[in-house]
This record gives C-alpha cells, structure tokens and sequence, in this order.
C-alpha cells in the first residue's frame, strides 16, 4: 500500500512519473480503488431489451452479467455460481430463459439472482451452508442505476449517487438522446472490440488532446482532404463522411480554437469543430422532427450544443452528436480493451442513422484509418515509458493560463494539457483512499464538489 | 481393519440401467436448453458448371488480387475494380448492403483512394513496421453466372505480420465480377472474415 507521500511524488500537478503507466502494482490498485469503487458503464437497456436477455461485462477485474428479469427491472450480479464458482452465463450476450441455470451441478437461480434451487437440497442438513443463506444467491452488484436508458453499476455501496458521479458530463447522454424525437437511443446490435497494448490512460488522455490529431492523423487528413476537394469540384459538394476524415488534417491554430470543457471527478468535453450540422433535404426534415416533438426553441437548443466527444472519467468517451461511444476494460496495465458501440436515434429518419454509420465504419471500425496512428502512438508510449533516461511525463503546456469557474476549467487554448492535469487530479483523489484505508468508506471524489 | 473396509466398499455396486428417467438437468429445470446459443446455419455457397478456360481466368485475377495485396501494390490494386466497384467486409455473415449496415470496412472507390494514400504518406506512423501479410486461396466456386456477370465463392486464409507479432485471419471472398474491355472486373468484393466479431489486437490497416 503505498503511502500519500509517494501518490503525491508519483503524481505531480505539472507531470507524473512513468510508473503510473507501467508498474503493475500500480494498477491493482487502480482497479480496486477507481474501477471497482465507482460507477462503471455496464450497457445500454436495450441490450436486454426482453426478460431473460443478458450481456456479460467486466468491471475492473470482477466477471460481472447484466440481465433483464421477468417484472422488467435490470440487475447486475456476479457471473459467478455460489456453489463451485463456474460462470452461469458462457457468451457474450444471450437469452438465459426464465433463470440462471449452472451447467455443473444444475444450481439455479431466478434473474434477479436469488437461488431458485439446489439440487439434492437434503445433502446440506447438519451442514454450515445454509440455503435461505444470501451467499447461495448469485451476489449482486452494491448498486444499480441509469440515465436515459445508460446502465451503471458500482461494486461499492460507498460512492456518490450515479447522477452526483456524472455531474455535468451527464450532457453526453442527454445530447445523444436530445435528437431523438422520442428522447431515447436504441442500440445497434453490433460490438467492436479492439486492444491496445497500452495502459487505459492513454486512450483518456488522447481523446480530450487537441494537438495530436494534425501529427498523428496528417496521413488520413491530408489524403481525404484531397479527394474530398475533388468530389466536391465535380459534384458541388461532398457527402460529410469525407469531412470526418479531412478535418483531421487542421492546423496548429485551428485546434488552439477549439475549447476543452474539464469537469470534476476527471469528466470532460472536447467541444465540436466538424461542423455535424449541415443544411442538406435530410437534415431539414429531421430538424422538422424534431421542431415538431419539442418546439423550436428547444430545437435548437439540443442541436446547437457544441460536443464532439463528451469524456466519463475513468473508462468512457461518449461521441454525442454521432450516437456512438467506446468504453474501455483494463486487462493490465499494458493491455487495454475497448467496447465500442453504436446507437440509433429513435423515430429519426433512415439518413440521419447513416451519415452517423459512416463514422462508426470509418473512424470506429477495427478497420479505422485513424486509431490506427492512436494505438500505435500508445503502445510506442507504453515501450518508451520503460527507459530510465527520464522518469517523467510532462503536463506543463498552457498550465496556469486556463480559467476556472465553480470547478471547471475551461482551457484557454484548445491544446492546453489541463485535460491531463485535470484528469490526474481526479486519478489521486480516487487513489488517495489507497494511500488510507480509512478514507475508503467516503466518496473518493467528494472533495471535488 | 481400514483394509477390509476398502475390500468390502469395493466388493459391492451398481449398474445404473439406461432406463427412462429424467436427467439431474432436466429434474430441476426443464426448460434449460439453449441458453445464450445461436442456431442460425452458416452461409453454404452454390456452385454452376462453366467453361473451364472461363474459370480458370477468374482464378488468375482472384489469385493476383490477393498477391497484389500481399506486394503492397495498393493503386495498382484498386484498378482491378470497376468504377463503381466496391471493397465490403461486413461485421456480421448475415448482413446484405454494405451501403446501410455497420461494417469493418465499406469503402468505394473515392475511399479505397484515401486509404491507399494514407498507406504511402511517408507520415503515415503506424506503417514504420509495414503492414505486411501473406494470403492462401483456396478452390474457386462459380455460384452464378449470368452473360458478362459472374458471382464467385473463394476461401482464404490470410497471416499477418506487425513486428514480431504474428496474426491469422481467415474467411471467403464473395466476388461480383463483371466482364469489361474484354477482361474480368471487379464490382464487388465482400469479404467475410471469419474472425470478425473477435476482438482485435490493433486494427486492421489495409485490405483483407
């Protein structure tokens, strides 16, 4: 256990040490103290649309079933049989029927995870197992919750209500689900998985860090921004999917110009900047839609709010305007796998569901043009990050220069490192419960608000 | 004597008859069946007699499609389609239109040009180790053919190498072929990936 001397050594306002990337004791307790404390995103209601329905998922280290039960109400319970330890559900997703039934010894339970029956019951007279016992049931989450149809579960009884946990980053669903006629989403029912051989914290960092993408991504950006010019010469104008890939290749400048919003609890917004409203027959149509479900002020309200991605700290990017998002499951502190899904707006029309599909195939695919340069970026940190050359990692642009407001910090400039300083604020407050055990039965972020 | 107790325990038993009697599965519940399985059967292709000189020359064009990747030849791999064609892989077997379904990749040719360039961008970082694969194609089925179409079936089996790390990637080629200027071009080719809802170590850079 380390002591809050060292925590505060290691993680420094400016810049950390590259231990926190690489070490593996390190990650064990990130994983005890902020993944296996806090809320964790588990999926979307309609994953587990029908009573029965299931969707394996793990948080932090814990195998973990989020399943849908007769009277309607989700839970998320241990996948884990009472008896001898074997997983109840074996695949990834599927329908378990009226209950849990262990393919071993033939224990069952009901959704909800109480034990329905033990075989052979009379066996257990005389014995210390006690079958009204709660530890014969499939063990359920401490707590359950959602927002907008967003299942979360914490593993700990002891942190903050889901909405106090999600402050204002609670916006990402509300814009995902705002455009929606019917103010809800539906998943696609289609996961992308793909591992980086790097540490969790990369992908957070990256996805708020506004001075990456014209070096990592000029290969991408400058190749579409040529064809997008031609198709545009010929045709007077381009379909917006090359625009996803072009903008890629923005200047120094244009990215300064585009702002970071950085919440508590390491929760962030990277504002927009590729333009995702165009004025084309679709488009009109939609908006129609929606002017008609809530008004025009309201309209234009939810449309015009200015989000690329909107950050969940530790483990969520959630890619508001385009109804995707990409969730990430340490395996280790070199090995990261992310979950990456799509959702439809409810009562939209057919075009608006794939213009957004086409950033779903170009940049979230397993087949991506761009996280290719991320992943290989990470993983070139993750080997570089051994060297003993230099132990630490800076923060330092722009520090001191971005305005704060009732605990947000707004960076002046878009490529201000705040992101990272922010989020590393939030990473010792979570993990300063490890540095005293005593500090764990409080919120760990609480100090935040 | 413990001795005698394991001669008199050993000395006696049963023979449990195949007689007709509930399974301890179905005893405690009968309805446990199929939990989290899919059935849906997998996708059997057809197969047409024709000329063999015919077919031989879509086995040369399929087979230098594949060698063409393999040689990193990306421009000169894009005019093997026509002008309209296109590059699919689904994510999923069941999927029909690469135009409306979430894919792996969907790309015409506008696309296949941005992704070819950025390959060639000197700039392009995460070619420092180049992509680099080796594909193995099997026997070639003709499913349909229809004057100067032809749909065609070929496995294949792909290795892919990223410095040390060594991937394998398997799967069919579902070819739409059309006859033009004499030759053979494509216009569709879908590529089912048999591995295509596992998860990924890294992406996948350039075509299958």
């Amino acid at each position: 256990m380390p002591s809050t001397l060292d925590l505060d050594q290691l993680v420094q306002p400016d810049r950390v040490h590259r231990k926190v990337y690489t070490e593996p004791s390190i990650f064990e307790l990130e994983m005890e103290h902020i993944f296996e404390a806090t809320w964790v995103y588990c999926g979307h209601a309609s994953q587990v649309a029908l009573p029965g329905q299931f969707q394996t998922l793990t948080i932090g280290r814990q195998p973990m079933v989020m399943v849908r039960a007769l009277d309607g109400r989700i839970h998320v319970l241990y996948n884990r049989c009472p008896h001898r330890g074997v997983q109840l559900c074996g695949s990834p997703r599927g329908n378990t029927g009226s209950g849990f039934v262990c393919p071993y010894h033939a224990w069952s339970f009901h959704l909800d995870g109480r034990v329905r029956a033990i075989p052979l019951k009379q066996g257990y007279e005389g014995t210390r197992l006690n079958p009204n016992d709660p530890q014969c049931s499939m063990t359920p989450a401490a707590r359950v919750d959602s927002y907008r149809g967003f299942v979360f579960a914490s593993l700990s009884p002891h942190c903050p209500p889901l909405l106090e946990f999600l402050g204002d980053a609670r916006v990402a669903f509300d814009d995902m689900c705002d455009r929606s006629p019917e103010g809800e989403v539906e998943v696609v029912p289609i996961c992308h998985r793909v591992v980086q051989q790097s540490n969790w914290k990369f992908f957070m960092e990256n996805q708020l860090d506004a001075l990456h993408p014209s070096v990592t991504h000029q290969s991408t950006g400058v190749s579409a921004r040529r064809v997008e010019k031609r198709v545009r010469e010929k045709h007077g104008e381009a379909p917006l999917h090359f625009h996803y890939l072009s903008t890629f290749a923005s200047s120094f400048d244009q990215w300064d110009s585009v702002q970071t919003v950085n919440f508590p609890r390491g929760h962030g917004v990277l504002k927009a900047y590729m333009g995702l409203r165009p004025s084309d027959p679709d488009s009109r149509a939609y908006e129609d839609l929606l002017r008609q479900a809530y008004g025009a002020d309201r309209t234009e309200e939810y449309l015009s709010r200015s989000i690329h991605h909107v950050l969940i700290y530790p483990y969520l990017s959630v890619q508001s305007p385009l109804q995707q998002l990409r969730c990430l499951r340490p395996l280790g502190p070199d090995q990261t796998l992310s979950e990456i899904w799509h959702f439809r707006l409810k009562g939209a029309p057919e075009a608006i569901y794939r213009r957004a599909m086409w950033y779903f195939n170009l940049v979230n695919s397993p087949a991506t043009m761009i996280n290719a340069d991320d992943l290989e970026n990470w993983a070139r940190a993750q080997w570089g990050l051994q060297a003993r050359g230099n132990d630490w990692v800076s923060f330092h642009r722009n520090m001191g220069s971005d305005t704060e407001s009732a605990g947000i910090v707004y960076s002046t400039k878009g490529t201000s490192e705040v992101v990272m300083r922010n989020q590393f604020k939030a990473w010792r407050e979570y993990m300063h419960a490890a540095a005293t055990p005593a500090a764990t039965a409080q919120a760990p972020a609480a100090a935040n608000r | 004597m413990p001795e005698d107790r394991v001669r008199q325990a050993l000395g006696t038993g049963v023979v449990i008859e195949p007689v007709q009697s509930l399974t301890g599965a179905e005893s405690i519940a009968p309805d446990h069946q199929g939990r989290g399985r899919e059935s849906a059967a997998g996708y059997l292709p057809g197969s047409v007699e024709v000329d063999r000189g015919l077919l031989r020359d879509v086995e040369v064009l399929l087979t230098r499609q594949a060698l063409m990747l393999d040689a990193r030849r990306w421009l000169a791999w894009i005019d093997l389609f026509t002008d309209d064609g296109v590059y699919w892989m689904p994510a999923m077997p069941e999927q029909t239109d690469w135009a409306s379904e979430p894919s792996i990749f969907a790309e015409d040719r506008d696309l296949m040009e941005i992704r070819a360039n950025r390959l060639l961008h000197p700039n392009a970082w995460s070619q420092a180790a180049p992509w680099a694969t080796h594909h193995l194609l099997g026997i070639t089925l003709v499913e349909h053919a229809e004057g100067d179409r032809l749909a065609t079936y070929t496995p294949f089996q792909m290795m892919e190498l990223r410095r040390d790390r060594i991937r394998h990637f398997g799967g069919s080629y579902r070819h739409v072929l059309h006859r033009q200027d004499g030759g053979w071009k494509i216009r569709l080719q879908r590529v089912d990936l048999f591995n295509a809802q596992a998860s990924y170590d890294y992406v996948i850079q350039a075509w299958v």
